[in-house]
């Protein structure tokens, strides 16, 4: 039987993983899919169980006047219930989202990157709200861009001595509103075909001065759309739904899979951004914390 | 703390249902494991072990979760809160009885997890609405309720008004809604399925399946392995079978190992077993086994199986035609020339799983030289003939008793645990257990037949139907299951209910190395109904008629002749079933034209509607049942039932049945239920059988009884019958009687009278034109589907349907309409989202069936055609539920977006595609 360390201290966490290959376990809804899946055909193999759960000071919510930081453990929950600034409207849309209930109370947002499907709903979410990831190890700490953090299909720059520690997210600019849209083939408990964030802020004039828009599910990893992005910019929000080219999307390279085909997921995707600029658009605009 | 690092396990403290426990285990094990094994407290299910289902829905700290996906070191200090609590200030004991009176638990196996999730929000929303409710329940999936009484039951709660279930007198039982009589166990958590019990001393077993489709395989030295392997007793293989290595359904189709011979068919076969301590059969990996193998290039799918040269996947079928069925009537080539109108295409469906929460599970005692097998099951005859046969024994060496079966819909039909079990507890002289993953319950079970179906259908200028031909391969994939069986009943149905003088109707069961396909809710007819209701409406379209009238001149009523040859007496009653909905069918149209109108053209809506029609009882055999009732000397009334209730209710409704014929209360008897030991064979639960069959042989076991009574007491017909204690009282008229049943002579039991009834459905051969009557009867139904489509994004959302059911009579009432909810959520998957892909989808995250989220509300109508040679007039409902839904839906679609679609499911990207004019993938 392997091993398991449940440490209540990032010290005592950081010194088990530099010293053997754990399995990281916080809220355990990726952990023990993936076991009862190799289980299911007989692959009994298993790492010793770094459990961070009792960790306290990976709890925490913390705000300040220039950025936001999440916790590692912090839940989809946590974040749905959070009183944040709106721009934070579509992480906490895919919250709500995001498998059931049980689901939104074990899962942690950081689980959600770590584990790095394209699928991740979370993804486009940190995308569109300049995120950064902290990690921690014994050599020290580190930030990383989440669009650098996230190198490929399941796979990122964590270390095998490192752990991530939070989410930083910078305050938004004054009026960005968040949004974020899911599509799957039922309503709940549904793996995403693809999913869109955006964050958007104008100014008293209805003009865009900023603009994040980002995708998933529609390549290996979620992207931001900068051309799309570059396109809105001094353009008035009303008409940010017949701004969107085919062209904005060339950073996506949809596949076909069970879910859905490739063609369809790039149809969908410029679709599913259209609608999310129409309810931004339509939305009266309330002023960021 | 487990802060440092413990090999192996540790000690546990937490706090289950306010009292505090400590438990010695590993603390990676999930809660819901350790609750179940530790603890005992087997009413948290697990049900895939992967936080896809909620069955397990437990409270960590106040919040709900699912047990499987918390560590049990995680549980050090939590207040865990499970089903078998009293909940909040006792809300999950209010949330119980209101799931009773609603009908919301059938089989029973989400329920734990429904009430605490339900308990969960409830607590922290007390004034709560529909829509919260169906956030809340929307991670716990249940495959037989179509969730609307759920949601019912709770929002009674949540208003402080709690539905009361009537109590039924003698005489009135049929009919009434009386609350399930096997419910409390069910939503108290104390249900015992297949997983639930065992032998303190029983070994366990685990299977190790080919991750091939087609492969060949040696196996080397196991002993080697077992010697080495501390707490691994065997290693099971073929050579242990002590009989026939062989299983199936027909005398002719026993095709399936219960343990591969050198040569695996298909993704999922079994291969060898491990026998011993849990820790070591799931201690051990599958690589580690000295198993070669040399893999083939499978047949996958019936095209590649009937092509010149394909391989043959059973020796003794050169051309992989399992099996064929036909119907001939009429002249079809002379008269379709005849017809104003001809309609024609092909039709395709995937496999459909089952999807019962309640994975195979169970456990075999070797009692001197019998064998007692407790599992989960849907034919408990069945599994002792098959299980005689593994183990070379006499059938009356085996007994049979079911565990509670959460869900079947006929994927517990087959044996699955119950041969190797036998063959396990022979081998080793012990107990042996076992339960099945989710992964190895859907790559192993079989499921609903792929179909490719070509159809064509003529009508005349009044839009009569004139002819109708049906050409279907069914995939069967590697074994024959019950592949025959939908090769019958596909050609008897395929026309649809309707009036056809000219039929050529035939279908073939094909071989080929895919996952096996047997019984599925409607045997192969769901998939062509999606063809006869697609050609019906094309013909309504080229004729300018109405959907709905179409369907009403052509309807099979009283007095009409099937293409079979069969003439419908009584009960034909889908003339009814349709005036009945037709006003919400014109609402409907009228509805969708208004919300079309007002469209910006980005969502439009749609109504379908479909008819089906299904024989009730097995196909032209005879499936008789045999039901009995005793009294005893200290008035003792018990009713011996040997029909499995997989969740449809048959417990309850057989014995509505067996009182009424009695003449005494429901709640006065005991009832001994499916023990091949103790009750007769009632058949299988299948073919929508049980309240038909069944529910004569519950009648006729009351009714004898109450003639004896009768006769002891010399009693008119009319007498009224009480029991208090010993005391029986017959009042007839003015006069009474009254008998002390310890004067009576008892047998070795104390039994002083009982009564046994036995019924065989009338039914007849089919000839090699399909000429006969199949069945004693039929169930008749319309529905209609209300759609609203994304003309973008392809997305469907079904928002209302309208179900109109001919059941003869209803037994009762609440478990219709939930077997009405069940089929039609069923039927809704199949239409918009389920598709098995072996060696993709074998999970539920990746196999999407529908939830809470998902169903519309459903309007039912019941309406009772009674049957005259049913119970009380009643016929079958379980199967019909599902068959019109989905066509129901197709029409919706193409009504809103103007495509015809031929494939399901129809997935988002499939409707796109349709939409766009792209080829479909």
């Amino acid at each position: 039987m392997a091993a398991y360390f449940r440490p209540t201290t990032l010290e005592e966490a950081l010194a088990v993983r530099a010293a053997q290959p754990v399995t990281v376990l916080a809220g355990g809804t990726d952990v023990y899919p993936i076991r009862a899946n190799k289980v299911g055909w007989g692959d009994m193999h298993r790492d010793d169980v770094l459990d961070i759960s009792a960790i306290a000071e990976l709890k925490e919510i913390e705000q300040t006047a220039d950025r936001l930081r999440f916790g590692a453990l912090t839940t989809w929950s946590q974040m749905r219930r959070a009183d944040l600034p709106e721009a934070f409207a579509g992480y906490q849309a895919a919250s709500r989202d995001v498998g059931g209930v049980q689901v939104q109370n074990r899962g942690t947002l950081v689980g959600n990157i770590c584990t790095a499907s394209p699928a991740g709903d979370g993804i486009p979410c940190l995308l569109s709200l300049d995120a950064e990831i902290e990690l921690a190890s014994a050599r020290g700490r580190r930030t990383v861009p989440i669009q650098d953090f996230i190198t490929g299909y399941r796979q990122t720059v964590c270390g095998h001595d490192e752990l991530v520690t939070a989410i930083l997210i910078p305050r938004p600019p004054a009026g960005a509103v968040g949004d974020f849209l899911k599509l799957g083939a039922r309503r709940y408990l549904v793996i995403s075909i693809a999913m869109v964030a955006a964050v958007i802020a104008a100014d008293d004039t209805g003009v865009i001065h900023h603009a994040s828009v980002a995708v998933g599910a529609c390549s290996e990893v979620a992207k931001r759309l900068h051309d799309l992005e570059a396109a809105l910019l001094g353009q008035p929000l009303a008409s940010a739904p017949d701004l969107i080219e085919h062209a904005h999307f060339a950073a996506l390279k949809p596949i076909g899979d069970l879910r859905a085909s490739g063609h369809y997921r790039d149809s969908a995707a410029r679709d599913l951004v259209r609608d999310l600029f129409v309810r931004l658009s339509a939305e009266p605009k309330r002023r960021a914390a | 703390m487990l802060d440092k690092a413990p090999l192996g396990v540790s000690t546990i403290r937490l706090t289950v249902n306010g009292e505090a426990v400590t438990v010695s285990a590993d603390p990676f094990a999930s809660l819901a494991n350790t609750l179940r094994d530790e603890l005992g407290l087997t009413g948290t299910k697990i049900g895939c072990d992967a936080g896809d289902c909620g069955a397990c829905t437990i409270r960590v700290d106040g919040e709900q979760a699912c047990a499987c996906l918390v560590s049990t070191g995680q549980a050090e200090g939590a207040d865990i809160e499970t089903v078998e609590g009293p909940g909040p200030d006792g809300l999950t004991e209010k949330l119980r009885k209101a799931f009773l009176a609603h009908g919301a638990a059938q089989c029973g196996i989400c329920t734990p997890g429904m009430l605490m999730a339900a308990t969960d929000h409830l607590a922290r929303n007390p004034a709560t609405s529909r829509a919260e409710i169906e956030d809340a329940l929307g991670g716990v999936l249940c495959r037989c309720t179509g969730y609307l009484k759920i949601v019912d039951a709770i929002l009674d709660v949540a208003g402080g008004s709690v539905l009361e279930t009537p109590r039924a007198e003698g005489g009135n039982a049929v009919g009434a809604r009386i609350a399930r009589v096997d419910g409390w166990p069910k939503v108290a958590g104390t249900d015992l399925f297949g997983a639930d019990d065992a032998p303190a001393d029983a070994l366990w077993m685990r299977v190790v399946r080919s991750p091939h489709a087609r492969a060949t395989f040696t196996l080397g030295d196991l002993d080697a392995v077992v010697a080495a392997t501390p707490g691994l007793e065997t290693i099971l293989t073929h050579k242990d079978v002590p009989g026939e290595n062989s299983f199936g359904i027909f005398p002719h189709t026993r095709d399936q190992p219960v343990f591969a011979e050198g040569h695996a068919r298909f993704r999922g076969e079994a291969i060898v077993a491990l026998v011993g301590t849990k820790e070591a059969v799931y201690g051990l990996s599958d690589t580690d086994l000295p198993i070669a193998w040399t893999v083939e290039p499978p047949v996958t799918g019936v095209g590649e199986a009937r092509i010149d040269g394909a391989h043959v996947v059973h020796s003794g079928k050169p051309d992989n035609v399992l099996a064929s069925g036909r119907v001939k009537c009429g002249d079809v080539e002379g008269a379709r020339p005849t017809a104003a109108v001809i309609a024609e295409g092909r039709f395709e469906t995937g496999f459909v799983e089952h999807a019962y929460i309640e994975p195979e599970a169970g456990f075999a005692v070797p009692v001197g030289d019998r064998m007692e097998i407790t599992c989960c099951t849907q034919a408990p005859y069945m599994d002792i003939d098959e299980t005689a046969r593994v183990l070379g024994v006499e059938k009356s060496q085996v007994r049979i008793r079911p565990s509670a079966c959460g869900g079947g819909f006929g994927g517990k039909l087959d044996v699955s645990v119950q041969p190797l079990l036998a063959v396990a507890a022979r081998v080793m002289g012990k107990p042996v257990r076992i339960v099945y993953t989710r992964t190895e319950s859907m790559s192993s079970s079989p499921k609903r037949h792929p179909a490719q179906v070509w159809a064509r259908s003529s009508a005349d200028g009044e839009g009569r139907l004139v002819s109708f031909e049906l050409d279907g391969d069914f995939n069967t994939g590697a074994y024959a299951s019950w592949g025959p069986t939908v090769a019958g009943r596909v050609p008897v149905h395929g026309m649809g209910p309707y009036k056809v003088p000219n039929v050529l109707t035939e279908a073939r069961a094909i071989y080929t190395n895919e996952t096996p396909a047997g019984a599925f809710r409607g045997f192969g007819i769901p998939q062509a109904a999606i063809a006869h209701e697609t050609l019906l409406d094309d013909l309504a379209e080229k004729l300018k008629m109405d959907r709905w009238q179409i369907r009403r001149i052509n309807a099979l009523g009283n007095g009409d002749t099937t293409p079979s040859g069969q003439t419908l007496h009584a009960s034909a009653g889908l003339p009814e079933c349709l005036d009945a909905l037709k006003p919400d069918w014109e609402a409907a149209l009228q509805r969708v034209a208004e919300f079309n109108a007002r469209s910006d053209g980005r969502k439009r809506r749609g109504v379908g509607i479909g008819c089906m029609w299904y024989g009730c009882g097995n196909t032209s055999v005879a499936n008789p049942s045999t039901m009995r009732i005793t009294l005893k000397q200290d008035g003792t009334l018990t009713f011996f039932n040997g029909a499995v209730d997989i969740g449809q209710g048959s417990t309850t409704v057989l014995l509505q049945m067996a009182a009424d014929g009695l003449g005494l209360a429901p709640d006065q008897f005991d009832m001994v239920i499916g023990d091949t030991d103790l009750t007769f064979d009632a058949g299988k639960t299948s073919a929508s059988r049980q309240t038909y069959v069944s529910g004569n042989a519950s009648r006729l076991a009351g009714e004898d009884l109450r003639a004896k009574i009768l006769k002891l007491a010399n009693a008119g017909e009319d007498a009224r019958l009480s029991l208090d204690g010993g005391t029986l009282t017959i009042a007839d008229g003015q006069a009474s009687r009254t008998i002390d049943l310890a004067t009576l002579e008892a047998d070795g039991e104390g039994i002083v009278l009982d009564g046994i009834g036995t019924w065989d459905p009338p039914a007849t051969a089919l000839d090699e034109n399909g000429q006969g009557s199949p069945y004693g009867t039929y169930g008749f139904a319309a529905q209609t589907a209300e759609v609203e489509v994304d003309m973008r994004l392809g997305t469907v959302k079904v928002i209302d349907i309208v179900a109109a059911h001919d059941v003869g009579r209803a037994i009762n009432p609440t478990l219709t309409e939930g077997q009405i909810h069940g089929g039609i959520a069923q039927g809704l998957g199949l239409a918009l989202m389920e598709e098995y892909l072996p060696g993709r989808t074998e999970n539920l995250h990746d196999y999407l069936i529908p939830t809470v989220g998902d169903i519309p509300p459903i309007k039912t109508y019941l309406i009772e055609d009674a049957e005259p040679t049913g119970p009380y007039g009643a016929k079958g409902v379980g199967e019909p539920a599902l068959i019109a839904t989905p066509p129901a839906i197709l029409g919706a679609i193409r009504h809103a977006t103007g495509v015809t679609v031929r494939q399901v499911p129809v997935l988002p990207h499939r409707l796109w595609e349709s939409l766009n004019g792209e080829s479909g993938s």
